[in-house]
């Protein structure tokens, strides 16, 4: 790519105001939710800690590339950890890049696959307070996701009630490793609710729930469980189209985030056709199961999938419909996708608008 | 439009035992005594009930029986509309999602042997796969060892989703086995059940079970490839059957870009895994996953990169087109010609040794 076409690219996003629909905060220290926390929860959480069905108390089963997933150079030079200092990200990401809106997924610590199912409502609910007085009240910019305790739904619903309504919260997130497929009917109070509201569900790859991330079994290598979490959220768009969700909630808006998304064409056509077959099975779905991803599921784009030749990626993004598509730089993480050069084939100014902003602004119903 | 008449190879075509009964001639004296007295049976894998119509095309049932069970209907079926020159059969009962590994080990032997005596014996345009114990490789290895003298049996037979990652060591000793007489690894659609169909817990539906199936199948060529697999066995040949190849250029397109950023956890995979697919690894063409439109066909083609990547199939006696349309639209003359000849032939060499 010539440096002029990358300073062309880097003005017309500036004019454009893009929306980046993932970007990670992220806790200094568990402390930072103290003041959130009751005294019982406070005392829990320095005692019994966060406890997840995983192996280690401080690490990922799976070594990640780098510390704190992220780029080298998004350490605050003030101290703590990426994602962590507001001044730092306004400065490196929001201001940089001209970002006029930042969808906010928290990763450092989640509520929902919290084993101890007292303590995860108790844990969003400081989560979204945190949110919400370190983040969104300091810079408009920045939307957050309603963190819910999604295991148990009548807490997750009282959660969505807790902050519906208030503008600085543009969706509602729930862990994709969830204890069952999302689209099963535990969840669906969830959903009732969400719509409802007119808040999208917003489904970054994260938990964990005590399954293997492939159905033959743990991987060795972060090289499999980083690509395989990405199937893994292939089986949640499978599970919230044939499990009926999508059919019976069909204002509810899902999407999809940090799982690329050049796989949706061939996921597509495989459902359409097994669905022929066997269409007895769930009569609940009453046309194809790509006809509801196309209307009512979003997918952002990181991490950007590179085909051999560059052009085709304008091919699948058009098999999966421009108007689908989210542009995300997962920033502060290491696999960051820079706007100014993440797509290595030439989109229209059209294309461009609705990828880098008008999507989002629709999906999220943002000014 | 009539099939092509030019003696199509047929990799993946599934014969149904009836029963454990029509096995007890073949199990040893402990296993027939233990199966009768313990009453063991109904073994057919919950991957596949046969009652579900994509199991079983509708004309392709037998009036009575399991579809798949009876050879004068495959004939009738199959090797006569499809001018077939070969069929591979992969021979699907549970063996394989035996807890009990001696019993796994003995009902695989009396497969085999049910297989040559049952099918191969009697009709010489069929081959077949070895069906080995996945749950311990030394008994697997050594089932190949035992088989691999008869030159019917062409490659070796394990499920796509078991009980962990097929990349892993422990399962090299069937590798050396296969390596050390030619035989390919088939990896075949199905689960032995050990864990969730997906990461994400287990689905309602059998549909989503089998669209999920494919996520088995990438997860073990990540296995395959990140462990070294390719790297440590360079003459190995994995052929992925009923898995589907359509998700093929994006999953090769991410196994690239992980693997750029990650290769230094891997150092032993020392080429671009699309590379290492390109060479190594092959796909049955049932279920084509086809796109609706045929140039959407032809380009994912063109993205794979390759025509010798495709093996035809009709994955008898499962549903997945009408008459003998096996050929899905959108594929090239020229990939036709070698995905129904050329292709098995050059992944199969015991194939190619008895046309020699």
């Amino acid at each position: 790519m010539s440096s002029a076409l990358l300073e062309r690219g880097s003005a017309q996003q500036t004019r454009l105001g893009l929306i980046d629909c993932d970007v990670h905060h992220a806790l200094r220290s568990p402390k930072d939710l103290y003041p959130y926390l009751s005294a019982r929860w406070r005392e829990h959480l320095a005692t019994y800690g966060s406890r997840r069905p995983t192996p280690f108390t401080g690490a990922s089963p799976f070594f990640k590339s780098v510390p704190a997933l992220s780029r080298k150079d998004a350490w605050p030079p003030n101290g703590g950890s990426p994602g962590s200092d507001l001044a730092f990200m306004q400065a490196q990401l929001l201001d940089r890049y001209g970002i006029q809106a930042g969808m906010l997924h928290l990763l450092s610590i989640t509520g929902m696959d919290q084993r101890n199912q007292e303590f995860a409502p108790a844990l969003c609910r400081a989560i979204n307070q945190w949110q919400y007085a370190e983040w969104t009240q300091k810079d408009q910019r920045l939307k957050a996701a309603i963190v819910v305790p999604g295991e148990d739904a009548a807490a997750a619903v009282a959660e969505i009630e807790h902050w519906a309504g208030n503008s600085d919260f543009a969706q509602v997130s729930l862990v994709t490793h969830s204890i069952e497929p999302l689209g099963r009917r535990r969840y669906w109070p969830i959903y009732e609710a969400a719509m409802a509201h007119n808040l999208p569900i917003g489904l970054h790859s994260s938990g964990n729930n005590g399954h293997a991330v492939s159905a033959t079994g743990w991987p060795s290598y972060y090289t499999e469980e980083h690509h395989e979490v990405s199937m893994s959220q292939q089986s949640v768009v499978t599970s919230m189209v044939c499990e009926g969700v999508l059919a019976r909630l069909p204002k509810l808006k899902v999407v999809i985030v940090e799982a690329g998304l050049a796989w949706v064409p061939s996921l597509c056509w495989r459902l359409d056709r097994q669905w022929a077959r066997m269409k007895d099975e769930v009569p609940h779905l009453t046309r194809p199961p790509s006809s509801y991803i196309r209307e009512q599921v979003w997918f952002t784009t990181q991490p950007t999938d590179e085909p051999e030749r560059p052009q085709d990626i304008l091919t699948i993004l058009e098999w999966i419909g421009w108007d689908r598509i989210l542009f995300a730089t997962d920033y502060p993480h290491w696999d960051f996708d820079d706007p100014e050069t993440a797509f290595k084939a030439q989109m229209t100014e059209l294309q461009r608008r609705m990828v880098f902003r008008d999507n989002a602004r629709s999906v999220y119903g943002l000014a | 439009m009539s099939f092509p008449a030019v003696g199509a190879i047929d990799c993946d075509v599934h014969p149904a035992v009836p029963g454990m009964r029509a096995l007890l001639p073949y199990l040893e004296e402990h296993w027939r005594e233990q199966v009768a007295v313990r009453g063991i049976d109904g073994l057919d894998p919950a991957s596949y009930p046969i009652s579900i119509p994509a199991n079983g095309r509708p004309d392709w049932r037998p009036a009575s029986g399991k579809p798949g069970s009876d050879l004068e209907l495959l004939r009738e079926h199959v090797l006569a509309p499809f001018h077939t020159r070969y069929a591979i059969l992969n021979c699907l009962y549970g063996a394989q999602s035996a807890f009990n590994v001696h019993f796994a080990g003995a009902l695989c032997r009396a497969i085999n042997d049910w297989i040559a005596a049952e099918w191969l014996d009697k009709e010489p345009r069929l081959r077949a796969s070895i069906v080995v114990p996945v749950q311990d490789a030394e008994l697997a290895a050594a089932e190949i060892d035992r088989c691999a003298a008869d030159k019917r049996f062409v490659q070796v037979l394990l499920p796509a989703a078991g009980e962990s990652p097929l990349g892993k060591r422990q399962h090299w000793p069937i590798y050396v086995a296969a390596e050390r007489h030619g035989l390919p690894i088939c990896v075949h659609a199905g689960s032995t059940f050990r864990h969730a169909t997906t990461a994400n817990g287990w689905p309602s539906y059998y549909l989503e079970d089998y669209v999920a199936g494919s996520h088995a199948f990438q997860a073990q060529l990540l296995s395959l490839i990140s462990e070294g697999v390719f790297s440590k066995f360079p003459n190995l040949t994995v052929v992925l059957a009923e898995a589907g190849f359509t998700w093929l250029p994006q999953f090769m397109w991410r196994a690239v870009k992980t693997w750029r950023a990650m290769r230094a956890e891997i150092p032993w995979v020392d080429r671009a895994p699309a590379e290492i697919i390109r060479d190594h690894v092959r796909f049955t063409l049932q279920p084509s996953d086809a796109p609706p439109e045929a140039h959407q066909m032809e380009q994912t083609i063109e993205q794979i990169g390759s025509d010798r990547f495709l093996l035809f199939s009709t994955d008898y006696p499962h549903w997945h087109f009408e008459g003998d349309a096996a050929l899905p639209d959108g594929l090239s003359a020229s990939l036709v010609r070698k995905l129904l000849v050329d292709n098995p032939l050059e992944t199969y060499p015991r194939l190619k040794e008895t046309l020699q």
